[in-house]
């Protein structure tokens, strides 16, 4: 189990792939190494898991991370784009300083195998094994539905924007382009899906650039699910209050089919035909997770125990951040909350003990409904040992109306979670 | 040189036991330190790595928690709990966790190291990335 030194490791990377972070402020780690555990992702959740796993394990496990892009952009706060408030440069990171601070050892690839009988990483330039392995690769978009807008191609006419980064860029110069009485229509897709009221806010910020720039412009939320799944009382006073006439809402509207030439979706019930189109794809867990076989045969999700967050289905692997089937919010911050348990779980199996059987952790969402003002959703959530989940306690809700101050707050509280995950 | 002393401060910092007092229906064992770093850590969103929140402490940041007066921090906590003190989020945070938890999370804050933390710098996103 342990028996991997660093000769190992640079015998299966080779030398060009492989980024060794500085770890010489790292003597920490005096004693053999405990084990090596393998990160695929670094967002929010795979990043986090890496750096508590070195910081709690005090240097004693190696830890090393494959992440195919060189650049972390942010999601959360990703919308504020669309809005004009805030550029994607705002919302890109290097990963140089975790790595450092951290001695985080990083493979910039794509994994393009995953073998869990003899548990090696496959990827491009080389291969990795592991002790145990943790899976955060985010969402996938389901390519069986609406196979019209996977192409790259296609993508540039009818961007998701769903994973930040030039989509979103892409999103923001249509807007800027269309013309004014344009009609922006944009879909979500059945919960689960990534940051329930992400679309919510998209509507918000795209009629508060239609608002001061382009007053006879309309946005069309044609939703999926039979009502706005998060903070839906806020959103819908929202809407009425700050953009009146403007945000056309329609529940139990699933998008069927996309005309992509003439930008014209179709619904059970409508044909809408779009200035802008904005088509967020009904999603599953990211496709690491499907390499590994970790999905469930009838929900395209990650079943995990919730005191380690290994999966039900392979040993030594862990799923961690949007794959996962919890039932909680698909949130940045739920994400670090189970890179922090799972990573906890691992010291302490790796020393031969047990894992804290009763986790408690935390989850705190911010929306902005325009350029200044926010609102949350914030729970705390506990292990249920008799059904062997984690539910929500009492006590959490929203808040009882947007405000600036809550604005400042989640500026905050990005500042933070960057901080957090990349320092 | 910077970062080994920072690494080594906090990884300091993390080698304490906790004296828990049951005080309510949570009865702590001898998991006391690992129940309460990763809830503790779970508060690192807003408050900070080892409760060392970024920026100035201003009106409208998060406050940073290391080092502060436990006192202080139960107090706080127990009032959102009772709803004595209103607040943005605080109380919904509050009301969820128990006693015990509010007490050993405040021994826990209060013997962080204060270490002055800062936000990433922000790059141009690379043409050409996804």
């Amino acid at each position: 189990m342990m028996n991997t030194n660093r000769r190992d490791f640079l015998k299966t990377v080779t030398a060009a792939s492989l980024m060794l972070a500085q770890s010489v402020a790292f003597a920490m780690a005096r004693k053999p190494p405990m084990g090596r555990v393998v990160v695929i992702g670094g967002g929010y959740a795979g990043t986090t898991a890496a750096k508590y796993l070195r910081m709690w394990s005090l240097g004693g496990i190696e830890v090393v991370v494959v992440e195919r892009a060189s650049q972390f952009v942010s999601c959360p706060m990703s919308n504020l784009v669309l809005g004009g408030v805030k550029s994607i440069h705002d919302l890109t990171f290097g990963y140089d300083l975790v790595k450092k601070h951290h001695g985080i050892k990083w493979v910039q690839d794509e994994v393009t195998a995953i073998d869990t009988a003899s548990k090696t990483v496959k990827m491009n330039r080389g291969e990795l094994t592991y002790d145990r392995l943790i899976v955060a690769p985010g969402v996938d978009f389901s390519d069986d539905q609406l196979p019209e807008l996977q192409s790259p191609k296609v993508q540039q006419l009818i961007p998701h924007a769903w994973k930040a980064g030039w989509q979103t860029v892409n999103l923001r110069q249509q807007l800027e382009a269309m013309r004014d009485g344009g009609v922006f229509v944009m879909s979500v897709p059945k919960a689960p899906y990534r940051c329930p009221p992400g679309p919510y806010e998209r509507a918000c910020q795209v009629a508060s650039y239609f608002k001061a720039h382009k007053p006879n412009s309309k946005v069309i939320v044609l939703d999926a699910n039979l009502e706005v799944t998060s903070k839906k009382g806020l959103f819908m006073k929202a809407w009425a209050e700050l953009y009146p006439g403007m945000v056309e809402y329609r529940p139990d509207h699933a998008v069927l089919s996309v005309d992509v030439t003439t930008r014209t979706v179709r619904t059970e019930f409508d044909k809408i035909k779009a200035d802008v189109l904005n088509v967020i794809p009904p999603q599953r867990a990211g496709k690491p997770a499907q390499m590994a076989d970790l999905l469930e045969p009838d929900y395209p999700w990650c079943e995990v125990d919730f005191l380690t967050y290994e999966s039900k289905r392979v040993p030594f692997v862990h799923v961690i951040g949007d794959s996962v089937a919890s039932g909680l919010p698909k949130s940045a911050h739920v994400a670090t909350s189970q890179a922090r348990i799972c990573a906890s779980a691992i010291v302490e199996i790796m020393q031969g003990g047990e894992p804290d059987p009763m986790p408690v952790f935390a989850n705190t969402c911010y929306s902005f409904v325009d350029d200044k003002q926010a609102m949350h959703v914030a729970n705390v959530f506990r292990y249920d040992a008799a059904k062997k989940i984690m539910v929500p306690t009492e006590g959490g809700g929203v808040s009882a109306k947007p405000s600036e101050q809550e604005g400042a707050y989640a500026m905050s509280w990005a500042n933070n979670i960057w901080s957090d995950v990349l320092t | 040189m910077k970062a080994s002393i920072l690494i080594f401060a906090l990884i300091s910092s993390l080698v304490w036991s906790v004296v828990g007092h049951a005080t309510e229906d949570f009865i702590f064992s001898e998991r006391d330190t690992l129940h309460i770093r990763t809830l503790a850590a779970s508060c690192a969103v807003c408050h900070g790595t080892l409760g060392n929140a970024v920026g100035e402490n201003k009106p409208m940041e998060t406050v940073s928690l290391a080092g502060q007066d436990p006192n202080l921090i139960v107090g706080r906590l127990m009032d959102y709990r009772a709803g004595k003190r209103t607040s943005t989020v605080m109380h919904h945070h509050a009301k969820g966790l128990t006693v015990d938890e509010i007490n050993l999370l405040a021994q826990h804050f209060a013997q962080q190291k204060v270490v002055k933390r800062y936000p990433p710098q922000s790059q141009v996103l690379k043409e050409g990335s996804r």
